[in-house]
């Protein structure tokens, strides 16, 4: 075939059409030019790409962001405390109660009027003359903590037991999920009312304490998601490792001499942990609203301190003449629920290699 | 019967996906006549399973139909409506695809899921639908048909399955049959079974089959005619005969040679360099050139156009254009 | 053959499979397999799916744990204890690459696996260098040691599995199935390697596939399984010109062969049926449902594996 190159006839019935030099043999460079790989990515930068190209999910992102701002910074500025009951010139404002949305009582119209100065309340107040805004701030702080402290300790929980009895299979596996099975079959609301009551009697705590502070309703809660919640992580989690024990790298990196604990390590936890942020993120919401529901039963967060449902709680007294004191913790709850529940379905879609392409 | 019962025109296929544009396939054009069996050969990625999607217009979701057109004879099927489409598959083209355990419904029985395919197709019911079900699984060459209709298809083994699967496909006896890989996922042995079955049904109903598969020792005792693609275009197009023992295209030269030879066992084998070839970035010139060992620059920069070798061969690589010219060139001196 | 690299004794490989409430049926994957392979020799292992030809490969890796048997390499049992030190001289290369790799890491970390596991390194400049010929061994780019798997084609991810079960500069490797998920432009050029790095390393290879024309060109002899059990061995031209069992000759009938004449010219031997359940294993020889010689004797007794002369070996009454 070479050879016959040197021989290309100076003209033929083609030439007018095609260069003949384009006849020559193409280089190796010139060959690899046309072989470009993809341009590397990890896993994760391609699941972020991915993440970010799902308006619901970047709009959540948004908007979380947003709120957290809020929670965390704004109440420096405004100069009200959730448990302030509002005083003018030292002077207790009775006419603070119930104020609609950046209204002023009748002593801080006198007071400005005066030349003072006076932070508005952007939400007004509440039937105990509190600013309405500082409470709802305070209220989100707490709904969002308790989601998130709930949703840690049912991970660890779920985590733990649940690669135990994924790892170690056979009759392991079948006593612990036959336990998991029973903590499933017990109602969890009737167990939240019958813990709380108990420990409501048993734990006291030290005044002044974050602890205290909290209550121990809030508590209770805690514990009983950590003693109830758990089990769905744990049967999820048992799910991703059976379902990782299966694939062949598990079985290269045994045929290599691999123990069990660098298995779990270095093959199985790396690849559950996206599906264990995704069902974190999922998990948060379904505790704030625990927590909510709880709180507007009564057995949440101990008074004076907020949380969302003790506000809708307090609302619902009024509710024909201040609507609006039952709508802002209500739109809080919606959105911190709604953002978190897209953004972890988009976490999912992202993340969740079953989906791809 | 002059006129091709199915001919594709310049046929483009893309898949949109998160990545980009995905160009299947790229300008296909073939011929399919009556009671011919064509083999479409490519490897993974070649783009012969989309083509034969596109003829049934079942692709994913995220793929189209980009450009060109199907004439079913000698209608455009491109351009019809989707119930025109479903009248199509079943009655005039059926498919059966390579992986027999996922493409029967498992709660449901054979019987109920034949006699579904019959009674949704022709006007039979009831009694009439169920014989004619047990008269397909008697034909396929299933024994006993009437006790296995009662059966799931958990219950039947690999080769079993996909002989319901063709049974449901010659439910409405199609003119063309499409098979999409339908040995790779069996044994040997079964896969002889079932091709010595296809083989058989394409005789005694004269259907057209298009065979599609990476195999090129399933293609050489099975099919008249073979098209052989590669990154979405079709490289060579012949006879079997031609294909096999008067090779043009450098990839099918080095797809022969990668194989072990029957009659010369232990000799090494001379691989195809290199990796098949991103479809998401496609070459301007040749998609082969990359890999190809004869590369001229031409075909770096120019796509290759069809030539003929002569009446049953045609082929698209810009070696056959140089000797082509070095034969005139040679002829012109003397 | 003097010098012996592994020894199979009577290899047996039974799974409990729950089929009652209380019952349990053993599942007798491989049954009572036997064969010798030497050093820097090459021996295939054709069957078809479900015959247990995976099973032994792992079996003798330890990945399961065999029900009877014997394995010895170089002269040494393998045993649970010293297993560790003996993957040190096996290893595998497992069929398909695309789960065989951990999505999670890198290809550098892959590779340099099996050297963290047994400590092949001082420092990490050394381990950089060891992967770094390794991957040249295999013919990958240096420039692809920080990519993950999943950004290669299949063939590239072989080689990474190739590369990896190089590390520890094994005497012996079971390749399973390694070429069957490649395309067929890519397949030549991975049996290239195991050839070149045959010639190379002196690593013998017990080559597990069920493409027999594969098998036949880089295996020097050859084991055809059906049912857990071996029914014929011997040198691999033998095998293909001669073929005594009833069940590798239908086997050799079925390979479709690409070349046009000889495939529509050849008789082809199609068995009937399928392969039997290997939980209702027949009585006798298990090939005797499909067989077309099977006697009475064929049902009352399993024939062994007999020496037909040169080292063919075949178990079967009639043939």
């Amino acid at each position: 075939m070479e050879n016959k190159d040197k021989n290309l006839p100076k003209k033929s019935f083609l030439s007018t059409q095609i260069d003949l030099s384009k006849f020559a043999p193409a280089t190796d460079e010139e060959k690899a030019q046309q072989d470009v790989m993809s341009e590397s990515t990890t896993f994760f930068k391609d699941g972020m790409k991915r993440l970010f190209k799902n308006p619901l999910a970047v709009l959540s992102i948004v908007l979380l962001s947003l709120i957290l701002f809020t929670i965390i910074f704004v109440p420096m500025f405004v100069p009200y405390e959730y448990d302030e009951i509002l005083k003018v010139d030292g002077k207790r404002d009775r006419g603070a109660q119930n104020l609609a949305p950046f209204e002023y009582s009748e002593m801080e119209q006198e007071f400005i009027a005066n030349g003072g100065e006076r932070f508005p309340h952007i939400l007004g107040t509440d039937e105990l003359c509190r600013d309405y805004f500082v409470r709802v701030i305070y209220g989100t702080r707490v709904s969002l903590a308790v989601g998130l402290f709930a949703s840690i300790i049912v991970l660890i929980i779920g985590l733990i037991y649940g690669s135990i009895s994924g790892y170690l299979g056979g009759k392991v596996d079948l006593v612990m999920m036959r336990i998991v099975d029973i903590i499933y079959s017990l109602p969890d609301m009737l167990i939240i009312i019958l813990l709380s009551v108990v420990l409501n009697e048993v734990l006291v705590f030290k005044p002044g304490t974050i602890l205290a502070e909290l209550g121990t309703n809030m508590i209770s809660i805690f514990i009983v998601f950590g003693l109830l919640y758990w089990v769905s992580m744990a049967r999820l989690i048992r799910g991703q490792i059976l379902s990782i024990k299966e694939n062949e790298y598990i079985l290269a990196a045994r045929s290599i001499g691999a123990k069990p604990t660098r298995i779990i390590k270095k093959h199985i936890i790396p690849n559950c942990l996206s599906v264990i942020i995704i069902s974190v993120a999922l998990q948060i919401p379904s505790a704030i609203f625990t927590e909510s529901y709880l709180s507007f039963v009564g057995l949440g967060v101990k008074a004076p301190m907020p949380s969302l449902g003790s506000l809708a709680n307090a609302a619902r007294d009024g509710i024909m003449s201040y609507p609006h004191k039952l709508v802002f913790p209500a739109i809080m709850i919606c959105l911190i629920v709604l953002s978190l529940n897209l953004l972890g379905d988009g976490l999912r879609d992202a993340f969740d290699p079953k989906l791809k392409r | 019967m002059n006129k091709p019962l199915i001919s594709v025109q310049n046929l483009h296929t893309s898949f949109f996906t998160d990545s980009g544009e995905v160009c299947a396939v790229n300008g296909v054009s073939f011929d399919l006549d009556h009671g011919e069996i064509l083999g479409i050969v490519g490897e993974s990625g070649s783009g012969k399973s989309v083509t034969a999607y596109s003829i049934m217009q079942i692709l994913a979701s995220t793929g189209k139909i980009v450009d060109g057109s199907i004439y079913y004879k000698g209608e455009d099927i491109t351009k019809w409506k989707e119930k025109q489409m479903r009248d199509f598959r079943g009655k005039c083209c059926s498919i059966i695809f390579q992986d027999p355990m996922t493409s029967l419904n498992p709660v449901f029985t054979i019987g109920n899921q034949l006699t579904e395919a019959i009674k949704l197709h022709t006007d039979k019911k009831g009694k009439e639908a169920k014989a004619r079900a047990a008269e397909l699984l008697e034909l396929v060459g299933i024994n006993e048909p009437e006790r296995r209709l009662k059966q799931y298809p958990y219950e039947l083994s690999g080769g079993m399955r996909q002989r319901v699967m063709i049974a449901m496909a010659l439910a409405c006896e199609p003119d063309i049959l499409i098979a999409d890989e339908p040995t790779t996922a069996l044994d040997v042995t079964i896969q002889a079974q079932i091709l010595e079955l296809i083989q058989k049904l394409q005789k005694e109903l004269g259907m057209a089959v298009i065979l599609v598969t990476h195999d090129l020792g399933v293609i050489a005792s099975m099919c008249d005619n073979i098209i052989v693609m590669y990154g979405g275009r079709i490289c060579e197009r012949g006879t079997a005969h031609e294909i096999f023992y008067n090779p043009k295209h450098e990839y099918t030269k080095g797809l022969l040679r990668s194989i072990p030879n029957v009659t010369r066992m232990k000799e090494k084998l001379i691989p195809i360099l290199g990796t098949p070839i991103n479809m998401l970035n496609l070459p301007k010139g040749c998609s082969f050139c990359a890999r190809c060992d004869n590369a001229m620059k031409i075909c770096l920069t120019e796509k290759p156009e069809e030539i003929s070798i002569n009446e049953n061969h045609k082929a698209s690589c810009w070696i056959n254009v140089r000797d082509a010219m070095i034969n005139e060139g040679g002829n012109a001196d003397e | 053959m003097s010098d012996i690299l592994l020894e199979v004794n009577d290899l047996k490989q039974y799974f409990p499979i729950r089929t009652g409430f209380f019952q349990k049926t053993p599942l007798k994957a491989v049954d009572g397999v036997s064969f010798t392979i030497g050093k820097g020799e090459t021996l295939g292992l054709v069957g078809e799916s479900g015959c247990g030809k995976t099973t032994v490969g792992r079996s003798i890796l330890r990945l399961y744990e065999p029900t009877a048997g014997q394995v010895i390499f170089d002269g040494e049992e393998v045993t649970k204890n010293n297993i560790n030190s003996m993957r040190k001289k096996m290893q595998m290369v497992f069929q398909d690459p695309y789960s065989s790799l951990d999505p999670r890491m890198t290809v550098e970390d892959i590779i340099g696996e099996p050297l963290d596991v047994h400590k092949l390194y001082s420092n990490k400049k050394e381990r950089r260098e060891k992967i770094l010929e390794l991957m040249n061994y295999v013919g990958l780019n240096s420039e692809h040691a920080t990519r993950y798997a999943h950004e290669f084609s299949g063939g590239q991810r072989q080689r990474i599995g190739i590369a990896r079960a190089l590390a520890v500069d094994p005497q012996f490797i079971v390749c399973d199935e390694p070429v069957s998920a490649l395309d067929v432009s890519i397949q030549a050029q991975v049996i290239n390697m195991f050839e070149e790095l045959q010639e190379k390393l002196g690593v013998a290879y017990l080559f597990i596939a069920h493409d027999l024309l594969v098998v036949h060109h880089i295996s020097k002899r050859i084991a055809v399984m059906y049912l857990g059990k071996i029914v014929e061995l011997a040198d691999s031209d033998e095998l293909n010109n001669n073929p005594l069992h009833p069940y590798t000759q239908s086997l050799l009938s079925a390979v479709p062969i690409p070349d046009p004449d000889i495939a529509r010219s050849r008789q082809r031997i199609v068995l009937e049926g399928d392969v039997p359940s290997p939980l209702k294993m027949p009585t006798g020889c298990p090939f005797r449902t499909r067989c077309q010689y099977a006697t009475e004797q064929c049902a009352q007794e399993c024939p062994t594996l007999t020496d037909r002369g040169g080292g063919h070996m075949s178990a079967c009454f009639n043939k």
